[in-house]
């Protein structure tokens, strides 16, 4: 790698050195204040279990949140043209309006990365994939679809993507333990800090 | 009575003069090629009758008719009445806030814009938290705001060689001043516990669009916005209630905001999805927008009357700061010199800045580039590429939101053309 300097970047460097030894007091007390608390305004009210289970529809890596239900490959492949996911995605799950939903064919011992940006082969998690069929499908009627049947579509596309065998049925306990071809084969982020570049040694 | 007279030419000349400066960038006579004017009033019966219309909510002058256009080759509105990616008119901007209602929009699917009642509306604010609250609308007005200017911009705001306009080179950001909680305030409130790390922000539209935000952003200057320029935030801009995540690519800015869990993982929602990389350098680039300008006058498409005095003018921003300095090169990157700031640069804002310049009448390019407090440089197009290629292997494409310099070409005929090759 080469590293083009314009002529300002010396000056450049020097901030960002001084500023990172100002900053470092500062974080170590922005640390201390996220300690919990309790309420200083008490504006708001405090929600019941059941409201706060109802909202909360954002399903993390560990499946904490996935509801009770099961649905399997076959219930899948139904409700995947019964619901109209096929009509968008086409019903061998490529070659509609919307994104593709079935990996690209890599050939044999393929990089996971080679099946194109498809998210129920691509994504690291098997949740992200029950989430979002749960938040966001179908197309106008969006969150109407019940446990058993995302559970049911989800397995489906697994199946698609040969991430599970054919008759394959999926509830909270299994989904979440589904390797994904991607659990480990990708990035985190870098910790992001106030006051600092962007990646450490590029300039711009 | 001569002496009044020739005050009021005076003033008409100047009030030309500044309505021009409003005008699309079309051709305009440079002083000396003005015909002679007659110191008459507006035609009889050219006034703007008062309206109950005029009366409640005022509109800008027929003679301008700046507008947004759909941006990235989509239609918006679809046939459906979907909204998708619109773009904010910069070639006309002036100061350094976007009007609320040509501020740029940015969706991630193509969406209806939900129609919220503010009564009904709650935010949620749960998960790793000694105390989970709902607030209202009114409970959040209750809560001590700051009021901020903050630019947000459209990771795929990206200029390419097809565009001719900064519109559609640059139009997918925009810069508002919001008024509204800060996400630590309520964070504080809600006691956030000592291992949660990551907080997801959702929106109640159809797809519930949700991203991961770090602790510390959200601690530190993320912001839950009821006002946007001194009124209610715009329905396409997350009305009744926004997250901003300030100098964080656009997607991060949870419009139609209803929930805020924290958590002590990265969620891998949808959104985040769409950031999923194995590139160590895509993955720390796709975060926090880099230092960035570009001239918005003279800008492609506009035509420049003659040689003579010119005020170049343009917008600078860096979502890792305060802009401390903005170049200005005539002459093709070859040599450069400080423009002037107008105002005062805030961080993650739109920054204005200018240069006297006198055109020759020859052809030439045009360039800005910005330096961000941090010491982050804005680079060409070929420096950013040149970074990253190898002995090997030449890059094409600059990682992450693309911030390098837009080069302007002004023609000798005063024409002026995007030079991005």
């Amino acid at each position: 790698m080469r590293l083009a300097k314009p002529s300002t970047n010396k000056r450049g460097t020097a901030l960002k050195t001084l500023r990172a030894l100002l900053l470092l007091p500062l974080l170590v007390i922005g640390m201390i204040s996220v300690q919990a608390q309790s309420p200083t305004y008490g504006v708001g009210r405090t929600p019941t279990e059941n409201e706060i289970r109802l909202w909360d529809i954002a399903i993390g890596p560990r499946g904490e949140e996935l509801p009770a239900g099961s649905g399997s490959v076959d219930m899948g492949s139904e409700l995947y043209l019964s619901k109209g996911c096929a009509g968008c995605h086409g019903t061998t799950g490529s070659g509609g309006m919307a994104p593709r939903l079935i990996k690209r064919d890599a050939g044999p011992n393929a990089d996971p990365w080679d099946y194109g940006r498809v998210l129920p082969i691509r994504s690291p998690y098997a949740t992200t994939v029950w989430d979002f069929i749960n938040r966001a499908m179908p197309l106008g009627a969006e969150g109407t679809l019940t446990a058993d049947e995302v559970y049911a579509l989800t397995a489906y596309l697994f199946f698609l993507n040969d991430v599970v065998e054919d008759g394959t049925e999926l509830n909270e306990k299994t989904l979440p333990k589904i390797q994904m071809p991607n659990r480990s084969n990708w990035v985190q982020v870098p910790d992001w800090l106030p006051g600092q570049p962007r990646l450490e040694g590029y300039p711009y | 009575m001569s002496q009044k007279k020739t005050d009021r030419r005076e003033f008409l000349k100047r009030s030309a003069a500044v309505a021009g400066a409003v005008g699309l960038g079309a051709a305009k006579p440079a002083l000396g090629q003005d015909h002679e004017h007659t110191p008459v009033a507006p035609e009889p019966g050219a006034f703007i009758r008062g309206s109950d219309e005029m009366t409640a909510y005022g509109s800008r002058s027929r003679f301008v008719n700046s507008v947004r256009i759909p941006h990235g080759g989509r239609e918006s509105p679809d046939a459906f009445g979907l909204d998708f990616h619109i773009a904010t008119p910069l070639q006309d901007s002036v100061g350094e806030i976007t009007p609320s209602s040509l501020h740029y929009m940015g969706t991630t699917r193509g969406s209806f814009v939900p129609d919220i009642d503010p009564d009904e509306h709650r935010l949620m604010v749960h998960g790793m938290v000694d105390n989970p609250i709902v607030f209202s609308m009114e409970d959040l007005k209750r809560m001590p705001s700051v009021t901020r200017k903050h630019f947000i911009e459209c990771a795929g705001n990206r200029s390419r060689s097809s565009h001719t306009t900064i519109q559609e080179t640059h139009g997918m950001t925009s810069n508002a001043e919001w008024t509204g909680v800060l996400l630590s305030t309520v964070l504080k409130e809600a006691g956030v516990h000592a291992d949660a790390d990551w907080v997801v922000a959702e929106g109640v539209e159809e797809v519930k669009g949700a991203s991961s935000i770090p602790m510390a952003k959200a601690m530190d200057d993320c912001l839950l916005c009821y006002g946007m320029n001194g009124e209610p935030v715009r329905p396409q801009q997350g009305f009744p209630l926004r997250l901003l995540a300030p100098g964080f690519e656009g997607i991060f800015n949870v419009k139609w905001l209803r929930r805020i869990k924290v958590v002590d993982e990265y969620y891998m929602t949808y959104n985040d999805f769409g950031h999923l990389t194995r590139d160590p350098v895509n993955a720390a680039l796709g975060y926090q927008i880099g230092p960035k300008s570009v001239i918005t006058y003279p800008s492609g498409g506009q035509q420049l009357p003659g040689a003579g005095f010119y005020e170049i003018g343009g917008l600078a921003w860096s979502g890792g700061g305060r802009v401390s300095r903005v170049e200005v090169s005539t002459d093709g990157g070859r040599s450069w010199v400080d423009a002037d700031i107008r105002g005062t640069a805030e961080p993650m804002a739109h920054t204005r800045f200018s240069y006297e310049w006198t055109w020759d009448g020859s052809e030439c390019e045009l360039q800005s580039r910005c330096i961000d407090e941090i010491g982050q440089i804005q680079p060409s197009r070929q420096q950013a590429l040149d970074f990253w290629s190898t002995d090997g292997e030449r890059a094409t494409f600059v990682k992450g939101q693309d911030n390098s310099i837009q080069p302007w070409r002004v023609a000798s005929d005063g024409s002026v053309h995007n030079a991005i090759s």
